[in-house]
């Protein structure tokens, strides 16, 4: 009976799944790594390069980025504090509070942004900007319609243009319906470069959506070693025990 | 000097000093080493501990998140994050108390079903049963609470609905509503008393019930899987033949149920505190924005059963309180169950294909409702909701019926087996 109520359940939940998928363009997967440190130090030098003017972290300080990251404080206060922050404060942005009239909205805090959003999505939006004159800076974006962000990392990408293709919708009539974008104009690095530097970023960002992350992890594998082990003296107490129970 | 009452102590050395002015030694062998609990427990006897140990977990580490944390509008959210990465293990003990609250429903709901299973709830167990209603009914109150003070978006929203529930409520309800709100909107004057509500009001009274639920349960003695009296047959001290002492045999027992429960604790606290969304939901990283709903607004999993019985109830002569009553019913009429079932037998062991077949899609249905209210309201969703609301009702007003018309099997006059 439980078999069967278990399988009824995950065949509902699949169906489910399946069906919240259909007129998206799927995520790009981000494969980033927590624990590749060179990886998560590159992440923190782009980010503070080509995000950090306009996007604050303001749940992480430098200096607990430093210590995680392995970067000495003296370098990070050297080369990745461009306000007067000291090193123990957050990392904040010196957007101006009516920053929201430039772009709609103010730029969002990022520190809790690959939790809220998934690194994929993280990954796919900065590959996803293309080419759009209706929109006020000139890019709309596949994975986030009418975004207000402009394409910041335009001269490291370059400039797609959207693709569309042809659908019925539910009448019958044809339709454009946007499939993806290809490259317009290059950018100064190759794609993979730009995979690459996204991917640190998008990494960096998972580490400042929770510090403690790959800690968690290794210390977990003790803690279940500890568990595994627990479990056995506690079987064998059972059983010694419950030898006497007839 | 005046003699000691007569049921006093009188024991020798500091426990004998103690059990002369307090029942120490009564109480530990009343409740723990002498009390007689059958021998053929099975492995969904596990989950009356573990709710208590989930309890425990829940009351420690609340008590030092509430160190921390600020019950303020204002910097709710930030003493969260505070708490995630400047306190010393704060992640931990805030995963600990997020795990344990959907710990806590996973262990109770099936505490809960063991009792459907066994007739757990039968006479002379009622009482022991609606103890247990109340603290399922505080502790969906004390979920509710708890959910909204990390005041992220889904936090916010979800309280914005469940409270708004009551504005359906015909004549008080836009008042009431006003009333639990403390303000025109879900604010800080809300958050300021779900808080208080949260860690003092509602923790006391769950642990007062608690204590009245083991008190009734141990003043009748435990009901086992066979669903049979074990008193009948006492051996010449006066204890039941098919018993033994909870402790150590139980206590033991019980251990390694905890090392087992601890062993998926831990692995959703150390590798999965998101549980894939369920657990910590994504929108409730962003903080409370009254002014942008998340993409769904969903109740946490373990009240999507219900809310999918809220909105399957359509709105009839211009309100929607109906499904408000639906939905307080589904739980209200767990209340009667120990009068409902009139099969001469307790166990599912000795019960016909009906109740066996009736429980089956009880459960499927129960299922069913909390994937639809995880669901926008769409599709095949709202139809299906509406078919396992009826399941789940039909197999509560309608067991008078069919548990008597069941064919049931002769039960055994010993316990059999043993785990």
């Amino acid at each position: 009976m439980l078999k069967a109520t278990v399988l009824a359940a995950l065949g509902l939940l699949s169906a489910g799944a399946a069906l919240a998928e259909e007129g998206e363009i799927p995520l790009l997967q981000a494969e980033t790594d927590i624990g590749n440190t060179d990886s998560l130090q590159r992440g923190a030098r782009n980010f503070m390069n080509d995000c950090s003017g306009c996007h604050s972290l303001k749940y992480l300080r430098f200096s607990r980025m430093a210590a995680d990251l392995k970067i000495p404080e003296a370098e990070v206060s050297k080369n990745l504090i461009f306000n007067s922050a000291k090193i123990f404060e957050e990392i904040n942005t010196a957007m101006p509070a009516d920053s929201a009239d430039w772009f709609g909205k103010p730029p969002p805090d990022l520190s809790l942004m690959a939790r809220e959003r998934g690194t994929n999505y993280l990954y796919s939006y900065l590959h996803g900007f293309y080419q759009d004159k209706t929109r006020p800076w000139g890019v709309n974006n596949l994975y986030l319609a009418s975004t207000a962000m402009p394409h910041v990392l335009f001269y490291r990408q370059g400039l797609q243009k959207p693709v569309y293709k042809n659908e019925k919708d539910g009448n019958g009539n044809a339709k454009m319906v946007l499939a993806g974008a290809e490259p317009m104009i290059p950018g100064s690095m190759k794609p993979e470069e730009y995979d690459q530097y996204v991917r640190d970023i998008v990494n960096f960002l998972d580490y400042a959506a929770e510090p403690i992350k790959e800690t968690r992890q290794t210390m977990g594998i003790f803690v279940m070693l500890f568990l595994l082990v627990f479990f056995v003296f506690a079987y064998l107490l059972k059983k010694e025990y419950w030898k006497d129970v007839h | 000097m005046a003699a000691a009452p007569e049921s006093a102590g009188t024991g020798k050395g500091f426990i004998g000093w103690i059990d002369q002015r307090f029942p120490l030694t009564k109480l530990w062998k009343d409740h723990v080493a002498e009390y007689y609990a059958p021998k053929n427990f099975n492995f969904w006897y596990f989950f009356g501990a573990l709710s208590l140990l989930v309890l425990v977990n829940q009351l420690v580490t609340g008590i030092f998140l509430t160190m921390s944390y600020k019950p303020s509008a204002v910097e709710a959210f930030a003493s969260i994050e505070y708490i995630m990465r400047d306190v010393e293990w704060g992640w931990l003990i805030r995963y600990m108390h997020t795990t344990g609250a959907s710990a806590f429903f996973i262990v109770v709901y099936l505490h809960m079903f063991r009792a459907l299973l066994y007739g757990s709830h039968r006479k002379p167990r009622e009482l022991v049963w609606i103890f247990g209603c109340l603290i399922f009914l505080l502790l969906m109150a004390e979920a509710f609470m708890g959910y909204v003070l990390p005041w992220g978006n889904m936090s916010y929203w979800g309280a914005q609905v469940i409270v708004s529930l009551f504005s359906s409520l015909p004549v008080i309800g836009s008042t009431l509503v006003e009333w639990i709100r403390g303000d025109y909107n879900i604010a800080d004057p809300t958050l300021n008393r779900f808080f208080a509500l949260h860690v003092a009001a509602l923790p006391l009274a769950l642990v007062f019930l608690v204590i009245a639920h083991i008190m009734a349960l141990h003043e009748v003695g435990s009901n086992n899987p066979d669903g049979i009296d074990i008193k009948k047959y006492k051996d010449a001290d006066g204890h039941p033949l098919d018993g033994i002492p909870f402790h150590p045999y139980y206590t033991v027992k019980d251990l390694l149920g905890t090392a087992g429960f601890l062993l998926i604790f831990a692995a959703v606290i150390f590798f999965a505190p998101n549980f894939f969304g369920l657990f910590l939901e994504s929108p409730n990283f962003e903080p409370a924005n009254p002014l942008q709903t998340p993409p769904d607004i969903t109740p946490v999993w373990y009240f999507t059963p219900f809310y999918a019985m809220l909105r399957a109830i359509p709105s009839a002569f211009g309100t929607q309180v109906w499904g408000v009553m639906v939905m307080g019913a589904a739980v209200f009429v767990l209340f009667f169950v120990p009068w409902l079932d009139r099969s001469p037998v307790r166990s599912i062991r000795y019960k016909g294909p009906i109740y066996k077949v009736m429980l089956a899609l009880f459960s499927i249905a129960f299922i069913c409702l909390a994937v639809c209210g995880m669901k926008p309201p769409s599709g095949i969703y709202p139809i299906l909701a509406r078919i396992c609301t009826a399941i789940y009702f039909a197999f509560f007003l309608l067991m008078p019926w069919y548990t008597r018309m069941d064919s049931v099997k002769p039960e055994p006059e010993r316990v059999t087996g043993h785990a």
